[in-house]
């Protein structure tokens, strides 16, 4: 083979930059952190609107379906399988147990990379302003 | 195993069969299994084909005479931007309205009359969406954002709106604004309750669907210090708003156009 020096120098060079971004990550201690939640501490607020199994997986599809009964049905309410019902508010119910965002949504969001628009309209509560 | 011609085409001429009766029995069974559905999700009426007698339509009466606007009251507008969260961008380009004032002789161009009541010439007259029974908005909308609820609201689910503006451009009545700009910072005292809007978006009044849904009356019915506006079942003849329009002449904007608004005008 002609060249293998190089071919292999040009090589490595090239396997070291295209992975520069997770050592650069790993060298300045920022390697994936695991979510760390912060959860409702209120005695009024230890269950959320449904098993928190099928929350921490389809809590999109809740809201989807949500959006869809306010919106299109003019429906208001939301019996759970807990026997409560909850106003279908996204500010109102979700984030009134669950306030702080960064130290709940965005923690598992930004381990995932999504980022929901949502909040381009639907507002965080009043007392934190964290907008 | 080999399958002898005979028997290949017993086969072809069965499964033909199969199909065509399978098709069949489908189509005739397709309106009991969607009559069982609709039955289960409570919308028989709507899947059985035929118009539902529509057992709510809302309307909204705005008496004229009772309506100060002319002396600057503006409760109804300020009420609703607040609850709204509808942005104050300082100019009229870009302006934001849900409910605002027109002089008399332009919200209803058709009644061009030189020679009127004087307080009625300085009128102005409050205007909101009219949620038609007739909305040329939902009939242009290309993802159904606009569509006409139930009890006969036409809404709109800005979810879904992709920003084309054809319900603008369809609208007679101007009732829909474009979000050109981002709206946020233009509001004063942000509502959390009410989702704000985002660049790109169209909006207009939806009766304050929100309020509708539990029950409750518009807010700007609520606060109109005159009962300048009421509210209510346009199908119930018992309903304030029947009364109203059996006892009083009334007019509404633009019903030449066909689109039947649902904002009946007292003078
Ligand atoms: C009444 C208070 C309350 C409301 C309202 C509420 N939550 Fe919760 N939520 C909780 C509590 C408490 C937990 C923890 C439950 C557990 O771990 O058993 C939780 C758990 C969750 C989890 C799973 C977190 C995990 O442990 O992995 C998600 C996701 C979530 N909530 C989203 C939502 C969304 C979205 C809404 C609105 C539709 C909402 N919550 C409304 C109280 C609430
Ligand atoms: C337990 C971790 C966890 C928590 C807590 C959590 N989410 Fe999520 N969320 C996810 C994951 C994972 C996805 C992406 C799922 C996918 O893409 O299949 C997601 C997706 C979503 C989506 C859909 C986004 C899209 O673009 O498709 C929405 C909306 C959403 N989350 C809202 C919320 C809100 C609001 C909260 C806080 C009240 C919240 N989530 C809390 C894990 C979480
Ligand atoms: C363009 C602005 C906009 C965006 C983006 C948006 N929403 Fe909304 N949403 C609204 C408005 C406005 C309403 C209130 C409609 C009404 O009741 O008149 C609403 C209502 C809702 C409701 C029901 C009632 C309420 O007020 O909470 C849910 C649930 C909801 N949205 C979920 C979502 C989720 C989840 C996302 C992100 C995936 C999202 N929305 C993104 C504007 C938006």
């Amino acid at each position: 083979m002609y060249d293998s020096g190089k071919i292999i120098a040009g090589l490595i060079i090239f396997a070291a930059l295209f992975t520069s971004p997770v050592w650069y990550d790993v060298l300045n201690g920022k390697a994936l952190q695991r979510p760390d939640l912060v959860l409702p501490s209120k005695e009024n607020q230890k269950e959320c609107v449904a098993a928190a199994e099928f929350m921490r997986r389809d809590h999109m599809r809740l809201l989807n379906d949500w959006r869809y009964e306010v919106v299109r049905k003019g429906e208001t309410y939301f019996s759970s399988d807990n026997g409560k019902e909850y106003e279908m508010r996204f500010t109102k119910t979700c984030l009134g147990c669950h306030p702080n965002t960064s130290q709940f949504c965005d923690q598992c969001h930004s381990y995932v990379g999504v980022t929901p628009y949502c909040w381009d309209c639907h507002n965080k509560p009043r007392n934190l302003s964290i907008q | 195993m080999s399958i002898s011609r005979r028997t290949l085409l017993k086969l072809v001429g069965l499964t033909a069969l199969g199909v065509t009766a399978e098709k069949y029995v489908s189509v005739h069974a397709g309106s009991t299994s969607a009559k069982l559905v609709a039955k289960a999700i409570g919308a028989g009426k709507r899947l059985a084909g035929t118009k539902p007698a529509q057992k709510v339509r809302l309307a909204m009466v705005v008496d004229l005479r009772k309506c100060v606007s002319e002396q600057g009251c503006t409760k109804c507008i300020d009420a609703c931007n607040k609850a709204h969260n509808i942005p104050d961008f300082g100019e009229s380009k870009d302006e934001i309205k849900w409910i605002w004032k027109e002089p008399y002789q332009d919200a209803f161009l058709d009644q061009e009359n030189f020679y009127m009541k004087d307080e009625f010439k300085n009128k102005k007259v409050p205007v909101f969406c009219n949620s038609c029974d007739n909305p040329p908005c939902v009939e242009v909308c290309p993802t159904q954002a606009t569509f006409k609820r139930d009890d006969g609201i036409v809404m709109i689910d800005w979810h879904r709106c992709i920003g084309c503006r054809y319900c603008m451009a369809a609208c007679p009545y101007g009732s829909r604004s474009f979000n050109w700009r981002d709206p946020r910072p233009f509001i004063k005292d942000i509502n959390p309750d009410f989702p704000t809007r985002m660049k790109g978006v169209v909006e207009k009044c939806t009766w304050c669907d929100e309020r509708v849904s539990q029950g409750l009356s518009p807010i700007c019915v609520d606060v109109c210090p005159g009962k300048a506006l009421v509210f209510g079942n346009l199908n119930d003849p018992g309903s304030e708003v029947r009364q109203l329009l059996k006892d009083n002449f009334s007019i509404r904007r633009k019903p030449g156009l066909g689109t039947s608004p649902e904002i009946y005008y007292l003078v």
